[in-house]
């Protein structure tokens, strides 16, 4: 318990409380607090508080009505974390592994656990592949890619101007197109630049 | 139906998907009323959470109505309005058993390391999320609650994560009274944070940001001292200034892996990715806490490593806590402060759009455009 007799915060030489063996004392005390603050001190117990203590056994009051869940079907082909002794008896369903993506995600999963950086270089690696995947087969459907729309960039033409100072990504307000748009940039000239060399060589 | 679907870093947009349907017995489908976007799903949006597949549907702050519900389902009934922790938990599971749900081993196979989370990529189990007109929740008797006729809907949905991240964040700060409390961040769940603190008695609460907007927020809604780092030259000087050279008692990290503050963190972690995000925020709470002190990490990180001041936080002697918030836990507690007004998290939201606009809300909120604080999402209106 500090003192909160006094409600200054220097020792009584003014030298800094973290060299003196004096309690920190409090700027303003308790009933000050409690006049202020609305709900002050209302958890000050622990026992009041929800995640007290850490560990507390009490299967009987989550809600559920089994030892162990009833298995959801499917998890033949599902990918797992081979630090888990079995497909857990729930999972999500999602966006399911294909592709070229799916196989270098299947490898994370099977050769690594979670505790090598191989796994989730891997990862890394499968998501950048299934991006780009998915970018060039959007151009053969009828719902192509669209950098202007899907980076909601048209948001800034309706910012009010007076708040833009106090946004988080002026240091790298430079950086962040290069990193949005700079691949699409890069991906469009290499288009260019080999479909040239292609015609040049059917001339 | 409608939902938001990923489309690869900083971009997204909404697509015609399958309803969700039922899978398991004790599955339900809720139809989405209201969600919002959390400061952690911008992780995703910036690419930063391994195995974050194409297609995928974001969204673990949600609440809407139940429409469909499995054969095991006892506890909730269709067209019950439910608010759903953003934890996917099982209730029976040895660490279920123990209160801790948002470490539940039955729900993610893709990891053992985190449990299962609504909308958060393959790593946290590959469920869609609530960013859609209609989400699967599984073991619907163990997580939905159904809403108090009461409660408002936007202090509904910031329950289910960012306002009961804020209050788990000052409990594992093992606030005493008196306590010296800095809370790293005024978004959502540090906004919460400082009005969680004083309840447990601290005596001082001392907010760190650099965006003016929030941080008059935590000086209005949450009673608090503020600093902003960029007016100062080391915010930790700063920090050891004002507690007398001591340091904070406790120090709650509520911003998470992509920290502003150091340019070359951002650039190697979070735009060049070269280590798991930027720690920027996380070392100077370890830096900023006094000796033998608390630091509480509720800001959320990935499984890749980041370049953290683990010596500092040794040879300081300091105890660590952090956690995934295991939300319902926190609930009964908690809805008696937002009943009482203790804690006000409606308070909190600056922004609402249609689910159709949701790439100008990643935008906006990415780059925290117009002062926003906490956008939502309404699917309904879209």
């Amino acid at each position: 318990m500090t003192d909160t007799t006094r409600t200054d915060t220097s020792s009584a030489d003014d030298i800094p409380i973290a060299y003196v063996p004096d309690p920190p004392r409090m700027r303003e005390s308790p009933e000050q607090l409690r006049a202020r603050i609305p709900g002050w001190g209302a958890d000050l117990d622990p026992a009041d508080r929800p995640s007290h203590p850490k560990l507390r056994y009490a299967p009987d009051d989550t809600g559920a009505h089994w030892r162990f869940p009833e298995r959801q079907p499917g998890a033949e082909q599902r990918e797992r974390s081979i630090e888990h002794a079995f497909v857990t008896p729930v999972f999500g369903t999602a966006q399911p592994l294909h592709g070229l993506s799916g196989a270098i995600r299947r490898l994370a999963y099977r050769r690594y656990s979670e505790a090598r950086l191989g796994h989730w270089a891997l990862l890394v690696v499968g998501d950048r592949v299934d991006a780009w995947g998915s970018h060039l087969r959007s151009f053969a459907s009828l719902h192509p890619d669209n950098p202007i729309t899907e980076t909601g960039i048209l948001a800034e033409l309706h910012a009010d101007g007076t708040a833009r100072s106090g946004r988080s990504d002026r240091r790298h307000q430079l950086l962040d197109p290069v990193v949005v748009a700079g691949p699409w940039v890069a991906a469009a000239a290499g288009a260019f630049l080999g479909g040239r060399r292609l015609l040049r060589r059917m001339r | 139906m409608r939902a938001m679907t990923y489309r690869g870093p900083y971009k997204l947009r909404v697509e015609e998907k399958d309803r969700p349907r039922i899978e398991h017995p004790n599955d339900a489908i809720v139809r989405v009323q209201l969600a919002a976007i959390c400061g952690s799903d911008l992780h995703l949006y910036h690419g930063l959470m391994p195995d974050t597949r194409i297609g995928h549907t974001f969204g673990h702050e949600f609440i809407g109505v139940v429409d469909e519900i499995g054969s095991s389902v006892q506890h909730l009934q269709v067209g019950d309005r439910v608010m759903v922790p953003f934890n996917i938990f099982c209730g029976s599971c040895w660490f279920c058993a123990r209160g801790l749900y948002s470490n539940c081993h039955n729900v993610n196979a893709n990891a053992t390391a985190v449990g299962g989370i609504y909308g958060y990529s393959h790593t946290t189990g590959g469920y869609d999320g609530g960013q859609a007109e209609y989400v699967r929740v599984p073991f619907a008797d163990v997580g939905p609650v159904k809403i108090p006729e009461w409660m408002h809907d936007e202090d509904a949905v910031l329950l289910t994560d960012a306002a009961a991240t804020g209050y788990f964040g000052a409990q594992l700060g093992e606030i005493a009274e008196g306590d010296t409390v800095v809370v790293l961040g005024a978004g959502p769940v540090g906004l919460i944070a400082a009005q969680s603190a004083w309840l447990m008695g601290a005596g001082r609460v001392i907010v760190v940001d650099h965006l003016v907007e929030r941080l008059e927020k935590a000086r209005t809604m949450a009673h608090a001292e503020t600093l902003n780092y960029d007016e100062l030259d080391d915010v930790v000087v700063e920090l050891k200034k004002q507690t007398d050279y001591l340091g904070a008692d406790v120090v709650i990290e509520a911003v998470g892996a992509e920290s502003d503050g150091s340019c070359l963190q951002h650039i190697a972690g979070t735009k060049l990715k070269l280590q798991g995000g930027s720690p920027v925020a996380l070392n100077w709470a370890i830096d900023g806490v006094r000796k033998g002190g608390t630091v509480s990490v509720v800001g959320a990180y990935g499984p890749i490593p980041a370049a953290v001041k683990f010596g500092d936080a040794l040879n300081k002697g300091l105890t660590m806590r952090m956690n995934q918030t295991p939300v319902k836990r926190q609930w009964p507690r908690m809805f008696e402060h937002v009943r009482n007004g203790h804690l006000t998290p409606r308070e909190m939201v600056t922004h609402r759009f249609p689910l159709e606009g949701i790439s100008e809300a990643y935008h906006v909120f990415s780059a925290k455009l117009d002062g926003c604080i906490k956008p939502l999402i309404l699917p309904s209106a879209s």
